[in-house]
């Protein structure tokens, strides 16, 4: 676990100093987002949920911060993760992105190795690909796009959708081989600033294959709505 | 106290100026508190004044300018168009270091033109913050056209946020300022006017280039302000019916375009960015950020007439008042609604179309522009007449009325050099509107090589926009004879707005050796890459002479 995050930490410095000295000559820019961070009702069962992103750097090069998770109201944190990647502008609109996963939560843990790529995609859906490969030698992935359809200037309608995909069963973390999960979501912000805005929305997440299989043997619910609220900020 | 020694340095300006045909000019340079409608901001002022004070010159004289700097960060003021030795141009990094916290730098040159100028900083995004003013150059000659009256209207943007808050706020979220974007309303709008088969196609379109055709501007919440002063405070310019009125519209703004006309009022275009023109009277005319424009006004009336400029984003307007007492007010019109791109604006979509006397318009030029090269007319769409495919080319808001187009742009003298350019470098001007950063040729400029030009050369640089935003192009130090196809009447500029999507020419005699900045003059896009440094270089032995490689 140390070791762990004393390697982390490692790696920290190598990415911070090597995008720093590539980019001297260019002003660097500090930027954080917390997309989601909301309260989820589902049947008595609530939680806290996080979804932020943030970024050092300049035009083409920058170091990313990706982190997500879940807190149960009342209880512990569920899961959790947190990514540091090196980023660099590939096109006009996307970014290669490179570097290490590492979950906290649940508690078989698990550090990864990422490859992604984001950006925006052609008629304006930002999109976000992933490949992670586990210390134990796991192959998954992951695909997010999400949309923005401005309802007024300030109100927007966020549609998103989320699927996540393994190579292999990894039974102690409860996943199966082939799709593992989908999550649908719809949000509707009123940006009161560009930088602060407060929402309201849906959430519905779903298991599916042998991950839905092993959900079910150990009496989880496979089909997860929720009702969210939150607030979408960024500095 | 320091308004009595500016008036004191400008007495003795004029007492010794008269006679040994120097002037000494003294300029400070100090944070102060400014705003207009919504309060205060400490912000960066010259001689204590938003904009500061007027320089006037004459023509053949030999200028001093101290300028002191009494902040706590670096600082400069450039002359903008003035020809001088590139030691004296004030642009920190090409010309000079800079002038650094609590230094007086000294600017010395000789006055070899005459017109209207500016001078502002040339530091960061210090112009935004309030430096910069008019320069005046009285002719040593008569000039061509008379006048009774004679104003600056300079037109400028005040924002309320520190300019470097914009430039972040631009970076991560480059709609940051846009609140004009097309909703779920302007969708079933748009399908009621033009129906649903088309609005999708339109929609399709551009999100194919990942690009919205409200982007119009880039940065919104100005006040726009008339010599300093706002619409509510109204700049006033008195006259008697029948005077001819000089205006000097100079556009000092740091974003903003403006479509300027004055109601009840034909302004006679006299002058372009200080170089006299064969007069054009127009009913309205679109200055781009940095250009200058003097147009004689003669009302006959004994009433009030709005100077009305709108930005070319609609989000507001500067005004003045031209009257016969103070205290007046003309009518203020509405503003007009806000533009939008169209496909033409973006260099598609033009097969098919007439543009009369302009022959080989019709290609589009971004997607063409190769065949454009070697041509040694303005086939530009848009040179002679409003581009009436464009979303944005400037359009009468009278009915048939006058706009000033390029085209009309017509020298006074001729240019007795004028001969073939002896090469043509090409400039595709770029960006990532995204990431919001900008670029020539796709390369910024902290990444890019100077340009070497040959002295007395003659260079046409062809530039070929191909992004989405104007682009007032300037040259420090060298003039640009745009290319309209008049030859040796081409006029003389030192900025020239390059539309969407469009391409166009300029002719550079390398007349001025030493080392030039060469930019956008939108001051963000200047800042973030769109910029390149022009050396002008000399045998090997007038190289060493001048102490450079």
């Amino acid at each position: 676990m140390n070791r762990r995050i004393g390697g982390f930490a490692l790696l920290f410095c190598i990415l911070t100093t090597g995008a720093t000295a590539m980019e001297e000559h260019e002003p660097n820019y500090v930027f954080f987002q917390a997309d989601q961070f909301e309260y989820r009702t589902q049947d008595g069962d609530d939680s806290l949920k996080w979804d932020a992103q943030g970024w050092v750097g300049g035009d083409y090069e920058k170091l990313w911060l990706k982190t997500e998770g879940t807190k149960r109201i009342g209880g512990e944190v569920e899961d959790a993760e947190a990514q540091l990647l090196y980023s660099r502008l590939l096109t006009d609109f996307f970014d290669v992105q490179a570097g290490l996963r590492y979950d906290p939560k649940p508690n078989q843990q698990r550090s990864f190795a990422v490859f992604g790529l984001q950006g925006l995609a052609p008629q304006y859906f930002e999109v976000d690909a992933a490949a992670f490969l586990s210390n134990e030698g796991e192959l998954s992935a992951r695909f997010e796009a999400e949309y923005e359809l401005l309802l007024t200037q300030r109100l927007v309608l966020q549609p998103s959708f989320e699927v996540n995909l393994a190579a292999q069963d990894t039974k102690e973390r409860g996943l199966g081989a082939g799709v593992n999960d989908i999550e649908l979501g719809l949000r509707l912000r009123y940006e009161i600033r560009r930088e602060f805005a407060p929402y309201i929305g849906v959430n519905w997440e779903r298991k599916l294959g042998q991950t839905a299989d092993i959900a079910r043997d150990e009496g989880e619910d496979i089909n997860v709505p929720s009702l969210v609220a939150g607030i979408r900020f960024w500095f | 106290m320091r308004k009595f020694r500016f008036l004191l340095t400008t007495l003795f300006t004029l007492i010794t100026g008269s006679g040994a045909f120097a002037g000494t000019y003294d300029l400070t340079v100090d944070e102060m508190r400014a705003g207009y409608d919504r309060g205060e901001r400490l912000t960066m002022a010259i001689n204590g004044q938003i904009p500061g004070p007027t320089l006037r010159f004459r023509e053949g004289e030999e200028v001093t300018i101290n300028v002191t700097n009494k902040m706590d960060t670096d600082t400069s003021i450039h002359w903008h168009g003035i020809l001088l030795p590139y030691t004296q141009d004030g642009v920190p990094g090409i010309s000079f270091p800079g002038i650094k916290p609590g230094e007086t730098f000294t600017y010395n040159f000789k006055i070899k033109q005459a017109g209207t100028y500016w001078y502002h900083s040339h530091s960061g995004l210090q112009e935004q913050e309030g430096m910069y003013g008019p320069i005046i150059i009285t002719p040593a000659s008569r000039e061509p056209y008379k006048y009774d009256r004679d104003y600056v209207v300079m037109l400028s943007d005040w924002t309320d946020e520190k300019p470097e808050a914009i430039l972040d706020h631009l970076k991560k979220n480059s709609d940051y300022y846009n609140y004009a974007q097309r909703t779920v309303g302007t969708f079933f709008k748009d399908v009621s006017e033009k129906g649903l088969g088309a609005t999708l196609k339109d929609r399709a379109d551009w999100g194919k280039m990942r690009m919205t055709p409200t982007d119009i501007s880039d940065v919104s919440g100005y006040t726009f302000l008339v010599n300093g002063k706002s619409a509510a405070q109204n700049w006033t310019g008195l006259f008697k019916p029948g005077e001819r009125v000089r205006l000097r519209l100079i556009n000092g703004s740091a974003m903003s375009y403006f479509d300027v006309r004055i109601p009840g009022l034909k302004m006679t275009v006299v002058q372009a960015d200080g170089n006299n023109v064969q007069p054009v009277p127009v009913d309205e005319l679109r200055i781009a950020v940095a250009e200058t424009y003097d147009v004689i006004v003669q009302p006959k009336e004994e009433k009030p007439f709005t100077i009305f400029a709108e930005s070319l984003d609609r989000t507001g307007y500067a005004r003045g008042t031209l009257a016969p007492k103070a205290g007046m007010s003309g009518e203020i019109p509405a503003l007009r609604p806000r533009p939008q791109l169209t496909m033409a604006d973006m260099g598609m979509d033009m097969g098919g179309m007439d543009h009369g006397a302009a022959p080989g318009a019709a290609t589009a030029p971004a997607m063409n522009h190769g065949a454009m090269a070697g041509m040694d007319h303005g086939a530009m769409p848009g040179m002679d007449q409003p581009d009436s495919q464009s979303g944005i080319a400037p359009k009468a808001a009278k009915p048939g009325g006058k706009v000033l187009v390029y085209g009309d742009l017509k020298a006074m003298k001729p240019y007795a050099e004028y001969r073939a350019p002896d090469r043509e470098i090409e400039m595709k001007l770029t960006g990532n509107m995204q990431r919001y950063f900008w670029s020539i040729d796709g390369v910024k400029f902290s990444d890019a090589e100077p340009i070497r030009l040959k002295y007395g050369e003659r260079v046409r640089f062809t530039f070929v926009n191909q992004t989405m935003m104007s682009h007032p192009m300037h040259l420090h130090g060298m003039w640009m004879q745009l290319d309209t196809g008049k030859k040796k009447f081409n006029p003389l500029k030192h900025v020239v707005n390059v539309p969407p999507g469009q391409t166009l020419s300029v002719d550079v005699p390398a007349d001025a050796m030493g080392e030039w900045a060469f930019h956008c003059h939108l001051m963000y896009h200047m800042a973030t890459g769109m910029m390149r440094k022009v050396i002008v270089e000399g045998p090997v032995a007038a190289n060493m002479e001048m102490g450079h490689e």
